[in-house]
């Protein structure tokens, strides 16, 4: 339900259900530090920090009277936190999981540990690899030094231990590359053994380090009430999504540094309509399920 | 009561054949039928004439809606640009050659239905009883979620389809998801066979025999239900596609019993345990 008209305008969105809980899992700490992150992740930003398995179980069981149907884990790079193989092999128990990674710093211990827990209940664990070119060319100035050949060494060892990995990228090249860019990553993915890639292209998100690399949004880069006549709000991800961090609970893991994204400590407080007053608002309108994986695609019919 | 549900028939009237016989031959007269029943396979006009003698009580799909209402495509819900390929290659195959009557026919059909039969309140559905074209895979929607589903709509028995792949989960105070498969294609395991679901309650459960049947109830109601492979003629089929000009893509589903396309919507478990 969208709110026609509220102080200066913005349009209000309704959580119509909790279908991805999603887990800050390990904070803004990265151990990379990409030039187009929109929440500026490194080494020493600790603006969010990395959450127990004792505050992940806590909201794992507090989800399960709003009827969550999938749970992300996000970052920051997920695996520099120490819980993390216990705190995926708790989720997997509750439903299925998805975690984003870099790939760098996959150990073969955890992800055999993982492939068991997985094998053991009856939800997938998906693995999203963020790639952004398929050359270090492309890759490697955005990422980091040799951050190509370690990711990739990262997607072998995912494939070598059963899983199919979704490669993710951010789009920092013309919409019209899109085909022959997918079609170099899907041959480069193969000569890595991986002989069914999976692709997933995220639009850039001009916040964060991005706003610096690029620009930031314009001041007209917003949703106007107008815009959300006949639109479809399960594009949004803030209709069917929050956001657990160690600062409380968010209402998408796009916004984490805007002051008015955190809506309270616990998901009961964070049911609260949300203000689409922001520019990455406007990306997430514009590209729609920007966020969730390709098989919860929530296109609607008429 | 005693019913055979069945999912989406994807222009397969051949299958649609074999299934309402295989489900009379099992002493089943009641039949339903969860929508899309175009789509993927030859001569659309030939399901409509078997519904319509056998009596099957139908449900409006993504593809009927999208058919009956001169839609541009099918609202499958895929994401990848060859998945949306090969899709409208079939949406419009099937768009030209459904008979104005049929396309109306779609256009009328109920996006829901309801029965309570034994104390047992049934849901039918497409995707979910949310949204028509959502995809329900087993491996990634919760147990907790399809529980808030069924409650919130005042289900005890959820029956879906549109994923293409059957199963079914065990809910709180005996509730049930039953995803009833398809009779449009083969489940990508490599069996050129499809899938229906027969549904008992009441007095037609048959006592358990420990077999892999689901022996349970729901207020204290037996029930059974019960997914049943059919085999039918599909070198038939493949051959009237080729005759058709469907990609052989398609036709390679249907000789082989794997999906060579609509693979990017797939969870990972699910597009693992196919060869694709």
């Amino acid at each position: 339900m969208t709110s026609p008209a509220s102080p200066g305008n913005i349009p209000h969105v309704e959580l119509r259900s909790l279908d991805e809980l999603w887990f800050q899992v390990s904070g803004t700490l990265c151990n990379l530090e990409c030039t187009h992150c929109f929440i500026s992740c490194s080494p020493h930003n600790d603006s969010f920090g990395y959450l127990s398995l004792e505050t992940v179980s806590q909201s794992l069981e507090e989800s399960i009277r709003w009827g969550v149907k999938e749970y992300y884990f996000t970052g920051g790079e997920p695996f520099l936190n120490r819980d993390i193989v216990p705190i995926l092999e708790r989720t997997l128990e509750f439903g299925p999981a998805t975690v984003l990674t870099n790939g760098i710093v996959l150990q073969p211990e955890w992800l055999s540990r993982l492939r068991d827990a997985e094998q053991r209940g009856k939800y997938s664990l998906e693995f999203r690899v963020s790639i952004d070119g398929p050359t270090p060319e492309a890759n490697d100035p955005i990422r980091g030094p040799r951050t190509f050949e370690r990711a990739m060494k990262g997607v072998r060892l995912l494939v070598e231990h059963g899983f199919l990995p979704i490669i993710t990228m951010a789009r920092t090249w013309d919409l019209s590359e899109d085909e022959r860019i997918l079609g170099e990553f899907r041959s480069v993915l193969k000569e890595h053994g991986c002989d069914r890639p999976r692709l997933k292209v995220l639009p850039r998100l001009q916040i964060g380090a991005e706003a610096g690399r690029t620009e930031g949004y314009g001041q007209h880069d917003r949703i106007t009430p107008e815009m959300m006549q006949e639109f479809d709000e399960s594009q949004l991800i803030c209709n069917h999504s929050r956001v657990v961090t160690d600062r409380g609970v968010y209402v998408c893991p796009i916004l984490l540094d805007a002051p008015d994204a955190r809506l309270g400590e616990t998901l009961e407080d964070a049911t609260v309509n949300f203000p689409l007053s922001h520019g990455a608002c406007y990306t997430c309108y514009q590209y729609g399920a920007i966020c969730t994986n390709p098989s919860a695609s929530k296109s609607s019919t008429t | 009561m005693k019913l055979a549900i069945f999912g989406g028939i994807y222009n397969n009237y051949l299958a649609l054949e074999a299934a309402i016989a295989d489900a009379r031959a099992r002493g089943i007269d009641q039949f339903y039928c969860l929508g899309d029943l175009g789509a993927f396979g030859p001569y659309p006009n030939r399901v409509f004439p078997l519904l319509k003698e056998a009596g099957v009580i139908c449900i409006q799909g993504n593809y009927d809606d999208s058919i009956g209402n001169d839609l541009d495509d099918c609202q499958c819900g895929y994401t990848d640009p060859r998945d949306n390929h090969f899709a409208q290659i079939s949406y419009e195959y099937t768009y030209r050659n459904t008979a104005p009557e049929n396309r109306r026919w779609m256009r009328d059909l109920p996006t829901e239905l309801r029965l309570e039969a034994d104390g047992i309140r049934f849901l039918f559905c497409h995707g979910s009883p949310r949204q028509t074209n959502e995809f329900l895979w087993e491996s990634t929607t919760s147990t907790q979620f399809l529980d808030k589903l069924a409650i919130d709509h005042n289900a005890d028995i959820v029956l879906a389809t549109h994923t293409g792949i059957h199963w079914q989960r065990e809910l709180s105070d005996g509730r049930r998801f039953v995803n009833v498969g398809v009779l449009g294609r083969p489940e990508n395991d490599g069996s050129t066979n499809v899938w229906y679901t027969i549904i008992r309650t009441g007095k037609d459960t048959p006592k358990p025999t420990g077999s892999a049947r689901w022996d349970s109830t729901v207020n204290n109601i037996p029930i059974e239900i019960d997914f049943i492979p059919l085999a039918y003629n599909h070198q038939r089929l493949a051959q009237e596609m080729q005759n058709e000009g469907l990609p052989e893509e398609f036709i390679d589903t249907i000789r082989n019993g794997w999906w060579t396309t609509c693979l990017e919507v797939l969870p990972s478990r699910e597009r693992l345990a196919g060869k694709w």
